[in-house]
Parts: C-alpha cells; structure tokens; sequence
C-alpha cells in the first residue's frame, strides 16, 4: 500500500543537492557513512524486486523451451503433473478473472459508498471513530476470512442456492470483496475529503441537496483518487491466495462461472509450492510460469492506475 | 433613515446577529437591501463583512456550532430567511453566490451553468441551451466560449472562470446576488469586466458585494455600507458615504487612516 502510494506520486524529483555540499567528501566523512547506509537501505528493495524479475522469467524460459507459448495462452486444460500433460494457463485466470469480478462487485460500490458517507455525511465524532475500525478489517489475517468463507459464508450461500458446492468462486470472492472493501473505502474517502470545500460551498450555494453535491461535484473531482484506490483493490483481489486456497477449492476448472470450485493462479502455486516436486522438474517450473502471468497482470493494472491518475489529475 | 423616495426594499436585516460558537462575529446589525440596486459592504479585515453576506444564503448552515439571532426579511414575500422553519435550499434557491476564489466545478462549460438548472429538475435540452446560453451571454463570456462549450471549465483564465460563475449563478435567475469580494483574486482586466457586468446586472437582480477595494465600491454601488469589529457603523447613499461621511470611524477609513 506504501509502495503504491510512494510511487504513484505526481512530485517529481527536483531535490538536488549542491555540488559545494556533495563532492566534499573528507570534510563529511560520517555524512558519507550514512548516505552509504541509506543508499544500501534504499538499493535492497529495488534488487530484491530486480532479482524475483530476473528468476521468474529465467526459470519460465527454461519452461518455454519445453511448452510453446502459444500452448499455454489457448490450452483448455491445466495438468501439469498428470502423465498427458497440458499447460493451459487459461484455466488458472479464468478463476482468478471470476473470483476477482465477484470481490469487485462487492468491494467497489460498498468501499464507494462507505467513502462518500464518511466523506460527505458523517459528522466528525462518527468518522473518528468509524474510519479506524474500518481499518481494523483490513489488518484482519487473510486465512482467517478464508475459514469465515467457508465455514459461515458458503453454508448461508447454500440456504439460498441448494446446488452451490462446498468450495466456490462465489464465496471465496465474496469474503475477498469484504476484505478489500477497507481499502478502497480508505483511500476514496482520503480522495474525496482532499476536494477543496469551496467547490462544496459552490455546489450548496445553487440551493444543491448534500448527496447532490456529493454524487455531481464530489465525486467527479475526486475520480483519479478514487480510480486509483480501484485499480488497488483489482490488485489485491487478483494476488488474494488464502483465501481462494481454502474456500475456491484448487482444481483447476476452465471456468466463467462463480457457482463453480475452481483453481486461481496464486492457489496453484500454493498448491504446486507444498508439494514434494523435485527441483528442474516440468511442474516445479509451472510455478514461475504461473508467477510472471501474475506478475504481468498486476503490472498492467498499475499502469493503467498511473495512466488514470495522469489523465485526470485533480485540477481544482 | 429611509424617506419616502427610497426604493422599494429587496430585503431587511433586523437585530440581526451572529455566533461562531462563542465569538460573536456581528453584532445586532439593522440595514435595508434596496431592489435592484448594488449594495457594497466595506470595512477592514474581519469586521464581519462576508459572515454578513454569507447569511443571507444560510452558508454558515454547512458548518456546526454557528448561530443566528434576529431576522432578514425577504420581499416581496416578507419572509423570514433565517427562521428555522425555512429550508435553506428553498434560500439559496432565491439568493445567488459568487465566491472569492472562481470556483468552478471539474466539469464542462456548459454543465456548469446548467448546474443549478439541473438541481431545480430542469431536464428538457432545449430550454436548457436557452437558459445556458442567455446567462453566458448575460455574464459578457458567450462569445469567448461558445465554440467550446464541452471544455472543461477549469482550463479556463481566472477572469473567465469568475464569469462562468456569475453565469451559473444568473442561470438560475436569482432575486438577490452575493458576491464575496468577487475580484480580489483577478487581475486589473478582468477586475474592470467584473465591475462593467455588475453595472448591467443591476437592471435585473439586486446585489450585494462584499469588497475591500474602497475605489470599487465607489464605482459600482449605488449605496454603502461601513462595517467594524461585527457593527454596522454607517449606511447611506455611496456618494454620501464617500463624500461626507457622517461618523469619525467612516471618515478614518475611507481617507486611509485606518485599516
């Protein structure tokens, strides 16, 4: 979440420090000890996240070499550890595609709603409170939502749909939706209470009711804030992997449909990763072939976030 | 005060005054609003001018702990603004604002306008181009924008987007007008637009301008009144005021001696 934030600011790096102050090396002998420290602190990230780039795709290239891309984009099965093998990772996002659109469909209008809420109706004294217990559910263990999907939520989903299985799609999505709802609901109400109260003022003055104002003025200038805190929660929902492991099932199962157990990406390679598959081997390389689609998907999402940032950047 | 050739009344502060929690911001203000004439409310820094202005919309209804005390009087209806039984938006309905900083809306040009139209139901497109049109011509911007009415109004100049929102508020087609020292933040061109359209909005709306440019008010109001620490010190004709003031404190301010 800081990552995102930290790297989706608009600032760009003007801080420079003068040549009189940085090359005089001896005189700040200690000042030299500590940026070194800072740098080293700052270059772990960027190489931890250059070196899970450089084996993911190092170790998927060994992978293509035994399975053609083309194989793995349109193949309808995924079993990679049966005697007749298939690649078909399709099978794997379809279920991830699935369980994302029904944690989304949740979370996007009640962490919506919720932020406009606290944003524009609730008095102070509520918000104060409201906001940090709304936080608290976003600190809640994401294995524990997977048991509440499937030992709460799935049986009251079976009272209204007799035919749902034991493992679901639907469920799973639906307690993922409930644990993204903090976040969007975050940082859309940090978006909206960012618009300046003059344009509120405006709104008022034409004699415009609160969710008027809310739903017309609001809402509109604080889009780029409030698509970003979306694209989040895309990104949460598609990398979520307990609780798709308890409560999905993790068949894989070439599926569009949430009533059915199917398998995501992250599920399989929680799957494939506890398993006892020996190193080099076919299908210990489908994990880093499962792992950049993941990596690639979540990656256009955060471009697409940026993008929307840029083009509707707040001009008030 | 008034004599018996006076305009007739647009409005009427009686006793009126205001509470920001404990501080008493104005204090048992008495004042006449003329129809159709431009009254201008000057003073120092935080004598209470704009919390004047601001109740005549009920804007400080949007934040807690705020209080009002006394009357204004509405003609011809003779209403009651700040009674508690009257809804604040069925006001603003009849009493138009133009803030301070341009304010408008991250939308288009012509939604701006057609805002206020919007909230009061209007749907039909026709009417609603006419009534868009007949306010940006009436706020002297028509010709500079009515080539690109679906830009977003807030890639316009700071003079245009004051003018769009005079326009927004003239939509509407408001009984009284506030504006809120409308060209404190516009250079001297667009402060001379402003101050030309004020002149010719008088024909058809009352006005009240809130502004700490002595010179301004000397040219566009037809009355004045002086304001200091929350009191009203001194109402009457612009001309009156300017030339022959009849209270020291007046007098101290317009030659500069104070404030």
């Amino acid at each position: 979440m800081n990552a995102y934030a930290m790297s989706a600011s608009p600032v760009p790096d003007t801080h420079v420090v003068s040549d009189r102050l940085s090359k005089n090396a001896m005189r700040h002998a200690s000042e030299r000890v500590i940026e070194a420290l800072l740098f080293a602190a700052a270059a772990v990230s960027v190489l931890t996240t250059v070196g899970i780039v450089y084996v993911l795709v190092s170790e998927s290239i060994q992978f293509f070499a035994s399975v053609s891309i083309v194989d793995f984009l349109t193949d309808t099965q995924w079993t990679p550890l049966f005697d007749d093998a298939h690649f078909g990772i399709m099978v794997l996002v379809s279920g991830t595609v699935v369980s994302s659109a029904v944690a989304l469909a949740v979370a996007i209008p009640m962490g919506t709603v919720i932020a406009i809420y606290l944003s524009e109706f609730a008095n102070p004294k509520v918000r104060e409170l409201a906001k940090p217990i709304l936080e608290l559910l976003g600190g809640i263990p994401t294995i524990v939502f997977g048991y509440f999907a499937l030992l709460i939520v799935t049986p009251l989903l079976q009272k209204i749909f007799p035919e749902l299985p034991g493992f679901s799609l639907l469920s799973a999505g639906l307690v993922m939706g409930i644990m993204i709802v903090p976040y969007v609901a975050s940082l859309s109400e940090d978006a909206m209470r960012a618009v300046p109260m003059s344009l509120r003022e405006g709104s008022y003055a034409m004699g415009s009711t609160r969710l008027h104002t809310a739903l017309h003025v609001v809402v509109p200038a604080a889009f780029s804030g409030l698509a970003a805190s979306y694209i989040l929660g895309i990104s949460r929902a598609v990398g979520e992997t307990m609780i798709l492991a308890v409560a999905a099932g993790m068949q894989p199962n070439l599926t569009w449909n949430p009533m059915e157990p199917a398998a995501t990406i992250t599920s399989y390679i929680v799957q494939v990763a506890l398993g006892d598959l020996p190193h080099g081997s076919i299908g210990y390389q489908t994990i880093f072939a499962a792992g950049l689609t993941l990596l690639l998907i979540t990656l256009i999402f955060n471009i697409l976030g940026q993008w929307l940032r840029r083009k509707f950047r707040e001009n008030y | 005060m008034p004599t018996n050739v006076m305009p007739p009344l647009k409005a009427e502060a009686r006793d009126l005054s205001f509470h920001y929690g404990e501080v008493r911001a104005l204090k048992n203000i008495n004042m006449p609003i003329y129809d159709k004439k431009v009254t201008a409310l000057i003073g120092p820094s935080g004598c209470g001018k704009s919390t004047y202005l601001r109740s005549f919309n009920r804007m400080h209804d949007l934040y807690p702990g705020n209080r009002y005390e006394g009357e204004i009087r509405f003609y011809p209806d003779n209403t009651n603004l700040l009674s508690p039984d009257v809804d604040p938006i069925e006001v603003r309905m009849r009493v138009g604002m133009v803030f301070q900083k341009p304010n408008p809306f991250p939308k288009s040009i012509y939604e701006n306008v057609a805002y206020g139209l919007r909230v009061r139901g209007e749907k039909n497109r026709r009417d609603l181009d006419g009534k868009v049109e007949q306010a940006l011509r009436g706020a002297a911007i028509w010709d500079e924008v009515k080539d690109r009415l679906q830009d977003l109004a807030t890639n316009l100049s700071g003079g245009q987007q004051q003018r769009l929102c005079i326009a927004r508020a003239l939509a509407t087609d408001p009984e009284l007008l506030l504006f809120d020292e409308p060209t404190s933040a516009l250079d001297p061109i667009a402060t001379g637009a402003i101050e030309e359209l004020v002149h010719e909005l008088k024909q058809r709306v009352t006005i009240l301008i809130v502004t700490h440019n002595m010179q301004q008010a000397a040219r566009v109001s037809d009355y004045t009144a002086y304001m200091y620490l929350g009191e009203m010190i001194e109402f009457g004709k612009t001309d009156d005021i300017f030339i022959k003031p009849q209270d020291k404190r007046t007098e101290d301010y317009i030659t500069g001696r104070m404030g």
